[in-house]
């Protein structure tokens, strides 16, 4: 067995199978301190990673923690090598069974806390608890790949903190706790400048620069390109935020807050799912009519659909336009990012349609819904125009008791039907697939536009704020000669969900989520307050990109364009910062012993009153002299003279002379 | 590892000479300042560069803003640890201390007086000269005496030489040092040969058994009261520290008469680091047997005597034997 071990050792290149004692017994030396340091920090950097990490890879590193804590305060023998080596061959094949491969995001991630749970149970040298410190750090990293938000940079600044202790720990193990602290506090502070400077001007980059892992951007909530029955109100009860807007004038009414996604054509039947359309640099309807201006910040979905405000104009570079006038990004949105944007929502569009398109929103499985289409051919029968059918749909519709509810009866086959005619209860889907089929039976050529409908205002920042929960759905019709028109079904059965949102509209219901209830408006108050900080972080922090780089560097009336240029402005300032910092070190503190303090402001007030100190006297010749100044308390001034002379240079007193001294001090009277 | 090649050392003085300013000791106080210190990233430094190259390369690949302001801030602390590096040494004086002299063989303690006149603790600092080294920290506002024992393998005086004041707080990342050669020198003694001869005239018969001793072969008697001539040596310390009187042990043998250590009355096949070895070990016999002994070298003539001073008047004499004097005390 321990043959086995030192030959391990050795194949590892770890140690010689002779100093295998020696290396043990170091072990057990090892500084309380330095491992108290190390501990403290690897469980700050592993931590946070619990809310992504498979619970068992994070339950095995708290463990392989608390194992070295228990080595730490129990002293406990530290595990055999041997031991170690099995539990890392195990949890290597756990995250490759897990994952199904080593490269990548997540394993790696995995991996590496691991890794740091066995490195810190065989940290013995030097060596080995600056690798530790390394790990932690790139730990710390890496919970940046999940998650940026305010909370978890506070959280990374005490974890940044233990880290440098550990090492500082490590080059003086005799310092205390506090003094190690203190320094790696100092250290940040003095760093502090120097991330200031080089995260404004370091140049930006749009990453990536090689190819990323399939995972670098795991599945994010929202919308998808097709829709079942459901699919909608799963986002209903999410308080996330899908996007914010920020309007140039004032934010058009909630009735108008129609932000258009997918465009869903097809239908079998149960499945609403978008067709192919055709992309341009500019948009397929002529604008007219009023213009919003607006900047829209997008959380990553990891799509290209920007939710534009009907109906998107002409916009940057960046963005494509789609021939059912949806705004498109060039590139998945995987990261949080910033549109310039414009609408007209008065805008006219799809006026002359293509027939195929025409054909195919008007395309209905035949052996689904058959009552619907019963239905449909009565509405529709004698009715002169397009128009009028659309009318009458409106009108019945508006007539049936429809429910919307944010639970509904789960539908399976014929689904407008049984909710048309049975059930009666649903949700935005619901209608809007409901509405689709029966005009759709009319004859009439309609689609179903999923997207986003509302959302609420900021009154702190003034950000017009869209949460997952204002997911919705609605449809277009197409009549001749006055093109694709909006519809939205819901809003004939609930008009509050347009006008007031969700929560107005299922306020009975009392099943909405906690933040969504209209009577927690204190609490709303807060949320309003966190959000606009995070919306401020996100915008200046996170989205401190390339492009706001440009901008801030004319405005600072620098050229961010020429990365030499900056690199020398870069240069330039690290200098200056490094000679601060060097003055800093030269520079002499002046005494701080608050004997010496309270003697030279002493000495500053009798100079004011005409009586200084020649720097040639000393303490008890400057006393004669004052005595002298000053007769009627020339005891007094003795006294404090030769007191100050005994407690600098003679043995230190008992009791608190220092007090007494200043007492003295204050008690003498100038003229 | 030192490159034994001499191209090394030879490119080592040359820095030494020119870059460090080194030649001869200098006068005391050595105060470190601006000037003086030097500062390079130790390998750590150098591994943490590279871990931060490669966290910034994932922060720009993944479009990381926390990540870029982590590598910036772990960066800036590294960078701002030169200067805390830079200051940990910054004012310091050094006066070399006393050195006590040590035989051949035995480890010479050099002593360096390091003031502090900053009121903040110095932490995590080394000496090092003459390839050893020796870890210290500093009180504030205070003068430490800190201790180098190096080794000795030949007699003669050991000068200090290039000597290293270093740091590598507050992160390990960066190595401050100081380079200078403090006027401290160590008298080191021949050794004394090993079971030397008997000594002329020794009555006691040093063949025996016992000769292959250097010390502790005392014929101890008793115990009697202090006298303030006493030799310090036969102070019996152990019974003082006990918390007893001050006592002298009291050798009963050791009256033989006077000792010549004569080199002329050696054998002549002797070469001359074994008469002084001999010289040695006679004189410490005739000293520990409490014997009046003289010291006759070609051109160096002690008188008879006994006791400390002469004993290290001896021995400095036997150490220094064929040695050129020592260099001019340094300029002040």
């Amino acid at each position: 067995m321990s043959r086995i071990r030192a030959w391990l050792a050795v194949a590892l290149g770890r140690s010689h199978p002779a100093d295998g004692l020696a290396s043990t017994a170091q072990a057990a030396t090892l500084d309380r301190r330095q491992a108290v340091w190390l501990l403290a920090a690897a469980v700050l950097a592993v931590a946070p990673h619990g809310l992504w990490l498979p619970a068992w890879v994070h339950a095995l590193c708290l463990l392989l923690l608390g194992w070295r804590g228990l080595i730490v305060w129990q002293g406990t023998r530290p595990p055999p090598t041997l031991l170690l080596l099995a539990v890392a061959l195990a949890a290597a094949v756990g995250v490759r069974l897990e994952f199904g491969h080593f490269f990548g995001k997540d394993p790696g991630v995995a991996l590496l806390a691991l890794l740091l749970g066995l490195k810190l149970l065989e940290a013995r040298r030097a060596r080995d608890i600056r690798a530790a410190v390394l790990l932690c750090l790139f730990l710390q990293l890496a919970v940046f790949l999940e998650d940026q938000s305010l909370a978890v940079a506070a959280l990374a600044v005490p974890g940044t903190l233990t880290a440098l202790s550990a090492l500082i720990a490590l080059s003086d193990p005799a310092g205390r706790a506090r003094e190690h602290l203190r320094t790696a506090g100092l250290l940040l502070v003095h760093g502090l400048p120097f991330l200031l400077v080089f995260f404004v001007l370091f140049p930006r980059v749009q990453g990536p620069l090689w190819g990323l892992p399939a995972d670098a951007f795991s599945a994010r909530t929202g919308l998808s390109e097709t829709m079942s029955p459901g699919s909608i109100s799963e986002l209903g009860t999410s308080g996330a935020i899908a996007f914010r807007a920020a309007f140039a004038g004032p934010p058009p009414p909630p009735a108008q807050r129609y932000w258009r996604g997918p465009i869903l054509t097809d239908f079998d039947g149960r499945t609403w799912s978008a067709a192919p359309a055709t992309e341009a640099e500019t948009p397929f309807h002529a604008p007219t009519g009023r213009r919003l201006d607006y900047v829209l910040t997008l959380e990553a979905h990891n799509r290209r659909w920007l939710l534009a405000l009907d109906y998107p104009g002409a916009a940057g570079p960046a963005v494509r336009f789609t021939s059912d006038h949806r705004a498109l990004s060039l590139r998945p949105v995987q990261s949080r990012s910033r549109f310039t944007l414009n609408a007209y929502p008065d805008a006219r569009i799809g006026l002359d349609e293509s027939p195929a398109v025409l054909a195919a929103a008007t395309r209905l499985p035949a052996d689904s819904n058959p009552r619907s289409r019963e239905l449909a051919a009565r509405l529709a029968a004698g009715a002169s125009s397009h128009a009028e059918i659309l009318a009458r749909v409106i009108a019945h519709m508006r007539g049936a008791r429809l429910t919307y509810t944010l639970r509904p009866p789960l539908l399976d086959r014929h689904a407008a039907d049984r909710f048309l005619f049975d059930t009666q209860r649903g949700f935005c889907e619901h209608f809007a697939s409901a509405f689709a089929v029966l005009m759709r039976a009319a004859g009439v050529p309609t689609r179903v536009v999923t997207g986003y409908q509302g959302g609420e205002v900021n009154p702190v920042d003034g950000y017009l704020v869209v949460r997952q929960s204002d997911a919705h759905a609605w449809a277009e019709v197409w009549l001749d000669g006055r093109g694709w028109l909006r519809v939205d079904p819901t809003a004939l059965a609930a008009p509050e969900r347009i006008e007031d949102g969700l929560a107005a509209a299922l306020a009975a219901e009392g099943e909405l989520p906690f933040m969504l209830q209209a009577d927690m408006d204190w609490l709303r108050g807060a949320r309003h307050r966190w959000e606009a900080l995070s919306n401020t972080w996100n915008q200046y922090v996170l989205g401190y990109n390339p492009e706001r780089q440009r901008e801030l560097l004319s405005r600072l009336g620098t050229a961010g364009d020429s990365a030499a240029k900056l690199a020398g402005l870069l240069a330039g300032l690290s200098a200056a910062l490094l000679l601060v910092l060097y003055a800093w070190a030269v520079w002499q503190r002046r005494t701080t012993d608050p004997v010496q303090r309270a003697w030279e402001r002493f000495c500053a007030r009798m100079a004011r009153a005409g009586l200084g100190r020649e720097s040639w006297e000393g303490p008890l010749a400057y006393g004669e002299r004052l005595a002298a100044a000053l007769p009627e308390q020339a005891h007094a001034l003795r006294a404090v003279c030769a007191d100050y002379a005994r407690l600098r240079y003679g043995a230190a007193g008992t009791r608190d002379p220092l007090r007494a001294l200043e007492q003295q001090m204050n008690e003498i009277r100038l003229p | 590892m030192r490159p034994p090649g001499s191209l090394a050392t030879a490119l080592r003085r040359g820095a030494d000479r020119w870059l460090f300013r080194l030649g001869a000791p200098e006068p005391a106080p050595i105060r470190l300042t601006q000037r003086r210190i030097y500062v390079l990233p130790t390998p750590a430094g150098l591994g943490f560069t590279a871990a931060l190259l490669v966290m910034l390369l994932t922060s720009i690949n993944y479009n990381l803003s926390l990540g870029y302001a982590l590598v910036f801030l772990l960066g800036g602390a590294a960078t701002a640890s030169i200067v805390h590096a830079f200051r940990n040494l910054l004012g310091l004086a050094l006066r070399p201390g006393r050195c006590e002299p040590v035989f051949a063989g035995e480890a010479a303690g050099f002593r360096l007086l390091i003031d502090n006149p900053r009121a903040a603790r110095r932490p995590a600092l080394r000496l090092r000269a003459q390839g050893q080294s020796s870890p210290f920290e500093l009180a504030p506002t205070a003068e430490t005496s800190v201790l180098l024992a190096c080794p000795t393998a030949h007699r003669g005086r050991l000068d200090i030489g290039r000597t290293i004041v270093e740091t590598t707080w507050p992160l390990g990342l960066i190595r401050a040092w100081s380079v200078f050669v403090p006027a401290a020198a160590c008298i080191v003694y021949p050794a004394p040969e090993i079971d030397p001869p008997a000594l002329a005239g020794d009555g006691t018969g040093s063949t025996d058994a016992r000769a292959g001793a250097r010390e502790g072969d005392d014929d101890f008697a008793s115990l009697r009261a202090h006298r303030a001539a006493d030799s310090p040596r036969h102070v019996a310390w152990k019974a003082l520290a006990r918390g007893g009187p001050m006592l002298t042990k009291h050798y009963a043998a050791a009256q033989g008469g006077d000792v010549v250590l004569d080199w002329s009355a050696l054998p002549a096949g002797l070469g001359v680091e074994q008469r002084l070895s001999r010289l040695t070990a006679w004189l410490l016999r005739a000293e520990q047997a409490g014997r009046r002994y003289a010291l006759q070298l070609p051109q160096i003539h002690i008188a008879a005597g006994s006791g400390r001073e002469h004993r290290a008047r001896c021995l400095r004499e036997l150490a220094l034997y064929g040695i050129a004097p020592a260099p001019p005390a340094p300029r002040s």
